[in-house]
């Protein structure tokens, strides 16, 4: 089943026509970011200089860290009236990163995850229950819209509160389900453990962190679903940008609206078919907010047979990243985000660990910090508002909870050269 | 834009009787024909379709309630095929199994993102304006109801969900928002978040208009938001039976225009259930003409308030409801979210080292409510060491969150210590004033 | 004169793992500490170990070389008379009184029961509880 099937399967000359197309459009688009005019001016390039698809390698890639500059609307290529939804997603400081989309953006996005849903067979009258965090993190409402376009009832269940999760599962008879895989887990579990019947799950749809071919086979065992991969990336849109087919074997990437490259991260050199390095991707058909040549971090490669089901060439499932960046719970985390946080409370010290457990399925984040020897004042209930205040502080920048424990000055390991504060204790 | 439907908004009331009176004939025929439920509520009241000759008919009609939710869910009331569902929200229900709220897509284009255009337009937001939605996303109405309502008029919508209110006055400053749709008490939370951080409402930020909704709130709140920060209020009211949060005061900002078109509202003597004139307070009951997936014949919504009398210089012709003055039952609104006594009693009950002789403390911290619950360990629960028992109330409060959807802290106490009582249980302690 | 009976209590922040408190132990020893009380309260990871020792600055000081954190805490004692009913006696008047215990602990001597109290405001205190007929050990008899 295809939603859009001419432009699910389209290929050779004619992808390339309209890649190229789209691509002219898009460096058209990005000349009104004044980021971006400035690049071509430092790379002595203008827009016309792009003439073929391989002319992209002129263009310097655009890294996260650039996006921090644009913070809020530097990258924004339209005027705000024309802005209809304004999403946010963990930047590497302080702030986050902000990605705006038009009414043809939202429309753009909804269709693609209308194909993926389409594509592993979720069609209308499915009874859809999305356990994503909505509000301004992409997978709630992404995926909401794209479940409500193919006309499935969807249930906005949001994070949290597993039994519930599980009673709306059996009262209201949900065929498929989206969350993290590592969420779908703990489910699992949880039902297991209420004894509760799941049998209506047809599939299951999982993204947003990576896992293996392991879960894979305990999920669709224990839970009963045919479990998919989903790749996204609010930068680029948000969830949908990639999704596996029914054949299970990469994930489709939608050719006709991502410009895919896999380089080296180190060199910047463009590697071919079968070689893992990191995604790098151009979106052609984003208004608000055009990227270029963008690297997504993620390591994969493009895979070098066609896919049975006549979609066009696949990723590879993901190996990792080529930066220090974490996917705690389904969210991106970066530790410059922690030093940051910190840094500005003063009964703290600026050492710090991060450790990342998982427990029952879930992820656990630790961080140890050392507090301040003028801080204590021999009381239990001000070590325990201090945690609490630390705790509240990264909550804030990172949106996600985090236990802390209070160490003494000086107990910490410290570092000479690169740091390596993360100890990631889960195995996927 | 003065209104986004100005035929149907100023239509003249004899005009509009004869449209509600057709969508109710439609809506009664249809479920006498098609639905158990309403078919079997109005042959035990002795009326069938044909009695309605006139929308003032419409008190032949039985009334619904809170319970006939309860006892159908999750979806016996749907009245639609099951793949003409194309969402389901979930609210707090007065035990262990919630509310279940379903709605086709004509229920959320053609009846509740309507309703939310039109009043969001009504309260001067449009193409122009960056809306913040400090509503819960999710199962809760407000967040994703705001939010369609939202898109629909143009606006640019950020969709920040409640909470992190350093971060929601940094987005307003950064994103530069407009408007702010969130509850009263958090909107003055915000402005007391907003004072601590340096930050000028008036000048440092651009939100110059509010929508706030889903707990009771005062003319003097009012003031008082616009005097600290030049934020003109907004009163908004809905409920997820109804659809989630629908209609606004206007630009006269004196009551709640509710669309007439789309439902009929009532005030009635609680006791006798007898319909009372404009002026007079009673409870507010509502019909949906509109709704589709599960229809809302005289529902007692258990609100206090009147219907204004005269007309409204802004040129809408629906009837206003004045500002809620309390409930008819016990329950209460913590945060904008409806906790009902009862729903807290079972979800303590799930903890085998708790009892059910608990007692509920409401105040205002600050600004946001606080909710607290004492409840009495069973003589065998108790632990040598604090973090056994800070553990169990641990335990207890996430079971009461996961119950309730709001947090509320837990007080452990030790076994007879708390009050009993004969007769009529008063557990809740509201110290909260307005 | 209340300070004669205001007591120098260390407080001594502590993570909650094993051999944590044999190390704390060892820093006594090795300072020739003797320790008069003692008791460790436990919060989520961590702790605070409370000790009343007959020569606090020595101690601090041993404490504070080895990185330690830790602070001084001005607490009470009350004789307790060492019979059924010794403890009401004392924390029924000091109730009373309208003086709030925020912690306390206790120890028994061969001739008498000792409350360790850790109280608001400890110089009213002492006024309010000499005035009272309980009788305060002075500091003298703790902190040499």
């Amino acid at each position: 089943m295809f939603w859009n099937e001419k432009m699910e399967t389209l290929k050779g000359k004619d992808l390339k026509e309209l890649q190229l197309k789209r691509l002219k459009a898009t460096i058209k688009q990005t000349q009104n970011v004044g980021f971006y005019k400035q690049m071509f001016k430092e790379a002595g390039i203008s827009p016309d200089d792009i003439k073929t698809l391989d002319d992209i390698t002129k263009i310097p890639f655009t890294k996260k860290a650039d996006l921090r500059g644009g913070y809020p609307f530097g990258f924004l290529a339209v005027p705000m009236n024309q802005v209809n939804r304004i999403h946010t997603t963990s930047g590497t400081t302080g702030k986050p990163t902000v990605v705006a989309y038009t009414k043809n953006d939202l429309a753009a996005w909804t269709e693609l995850l209308a194909r993926n849903f389409t594509m592993v067979g979720i069609k209308a009258g499915d009874i859809f229950q999305n356990a994503a965090n909505y509000s301004l993190f992409t997978g709630g409402l992404g995926i909401h819209m794209g479940a409500e376009a193919i006309g499935c009832a969807v249930v906005p269940s949001g994070v949290g509160n597993t039994k519930r999760q599980i009673e709306m599962i059996q009262d209201f008879g949900v065929t498929a389900l989206h969350c993290t895989p590592s969420y779908a887990m703990h489910l699992t579990e949880v039902a297991e453990e209420m004894n509760a019947d799941l049998s209506s799950l047809k599939i299951g749809c999982f993204g947003a962190e990576a896992w293996s071919d392991n879960t894979r086979r305990d999920l669709e065992n224990r839970l009963g679903v045919k479990a998919y991969d989903s790749y996204g990336m609010s930068e680029l849109f948000g969830p949908g940008v990639a999704f596996e087919c029914q054949e299970q074997d990469g994930l489709h990437i939608w050719h006709d609206s991502y410009l895919v490259e896999i380089i080296d991260p180190k060199t910047g050199e463009t590697l071919e078919a079968g070689e893992k390095g990191e995604l790098v991707v151009t979106p052609l058909v984003k208004e608000a907010m055009p990227l270029l040549r963008y690297r997504t971090g993620d390591i994969t490669m493009l895979m070098e047979d066609d896919c049975p089901c006549g979609r066009g060439q696949k990723l590879a499932r993901f190996f990792g990243r080529s930066d220090d960046m974490l996917t705690i719970r389904g969210i991106n985390v970066f530790p410059s985000q922690i030093e940051h946080v910190l840094k500005n409370i003063p009964d703290v010290g600026d050492q710090f660990m991060v450790y990342i457990d998982r427990i029952n399925h879930l992820d656990e984040m630790t961080i140890e910090v050392e507090m301040s020897k003028s801080v204590f004042s021999g009381e239990l209930a001000d070590l325990s508002r201090l945690q609490a205040k630390i705790m509240k502080a990264l909550q804030e920048t990172l949106t996600i909870r985090a236990r802390v424990e209070l160490k003494e000055p000086g107990s910490l390991p410290r570092f000479e050269g690169k740091a390596k504060r993360v100890i990631d204790r889960r195995t996927v | 834009m003065q209104y986004y439907n100005e035929k149907i908004e100023t239509m003249p009331k004899p005009e509009m009787e004869k449209l509600q009176y057709q969508e109710l004939k439609q809506l009664v025929t249809r479920l006498y024909a098609n639905s158990p439920f309403y078919s079997g509520k109005m042959k035990e009241a002795g009326v069938r379709p044909d009695d309605i000759k006139c929308i003032q008919d419409i008190t032949k009609l039985p009334f619904m309630r809170k319970t006939d939710l309860r006892d159908n869910y999750p979806d016996k009331l749907v009245c639609v095929p099951k793949d003409d569902v194309v969402r389901y929200h979930v609210s707090s229900g007065t035990t262990g199994k919630p509310t279940v709220v379903a709605y086709t897509q004509g229920d959320i284009d053609n009846l509740w993102t309507e309703a939310l255009a039109r009043s969001l337009v009504s309260c001067g937001i449009g193409k122009k304006d960056v809306l913040q939605v400090c509503y819960g996303y999710g199962l809760f109405t407000g967040g994703l109801g705001l939010h369609y309502g939202g898109e629909k008029v143009g606006a640019t919508v950020i969709p920040a969900s409640t909470g992190n209110s350093k971060r929601q006055i940094e987005l307003a400053q950064d994103l530069g928002s407009t408007a702010i749709a969130c509850t009263p008490s958090y909107l003055i939370h915000l402005l007391d978040v907003a004072e601590k951080m340096g930050v000028d409402m008036r000048k440092d930020t651009q939100v110059r208009t509010a929508i706030l909704g889903a707990e009771p709130w005062t003319d003097e709140m009012r003031k008082y938001i616009y005097e600290k920060s030049g934020i003109v209020a907004h009163d908004i009211f809905g409920t997820s039976e109804i659809s989630g949060p629908m209609f606004t005061d206007c630009s006269e900002l004196n009551g709640i225009h509710i669309g007439a078109d789309l439902a009929y509202v009532e005030i009635i003597d609680p006791e006798t259930g007898e319909q009372l004139e404009p002026g007079e307070k009673g409870e507010l009951t509502m019909t949906v003409l509109k709704k589709e997936a599960i229809p809302m014949i005289r529902y007692r919504i258990g609100d206090i308030t009147s219907i204004l009398e005269g007309d409204c210089p802004c040129g809408r012709t629906s009837p206003r409801i004045a500002r809620l003055s309390g409930r008819v039952d016990d329950m209460l609104i913590i945060r904008g979210i409806n906790v009902f006594p009862s729903a807290v009693e079972h979800a303590l009950l799930k903890n085998s080292f708790l009892t059910s002789h608990f007692m509920i403390e409401v105040s205002r911290e600050g600004r946001l409510d606080d909710m607290l619950v004492k409840v009495e360990l069973k003589p065998d629960a108790m632990t040598d060491g604090v973090n056994g028992l800070m553990e169990m109330q641990r335990i207890a409060e996430r079971t009461l969150r996961d119950a309730l959807n709001v947090s509320a802290r837990v007080e452990l106490c030790p076994p007879n210590s708390l009050p009993r009582f004969e007769g009529k249980a008063r557990r809740v302690i509201d110290k909260r004033v307005m | 004169m209340s300070e004669e009976y205001i007591i120098k209590q260390l407080s001594i922040f502590s993570e909650n793992k094993a051999g944590k408190l044999a190390a704390i132990a060892k820093i006594f020893l090795d300072a020739g500490i003797s320790i008069q009380a003692f008791y460790i309260a436990e919060a989520n990871n961590f702790g605070v170990v409370r000790a009343i020792v007959d020569k606090p600055e020595v101690a601090f000081e041993a404490f504070a070389k080895k990185n330690y954190v830790l602070k001084y805490t001005d607490v009470l004692a009350i004789k307790m008379n060492d019979v059924p009913g010794g403890l009401y006696e004392v924390v029924g008047l000091l109730g009373d009184l309208g003086i709030n215990i925020e912690y306390s602990y206790g120890y028994r001597t061969k001739d008498y029961g000792a409350l360790i109290a850790k109280v608001e405001n400890p110089v009213e205190a002492v006024e309010k509880i000499k005035k009272s007929g309980l009788e305060l050990l002075p500091a003298k008899d703790y902190n040499f």
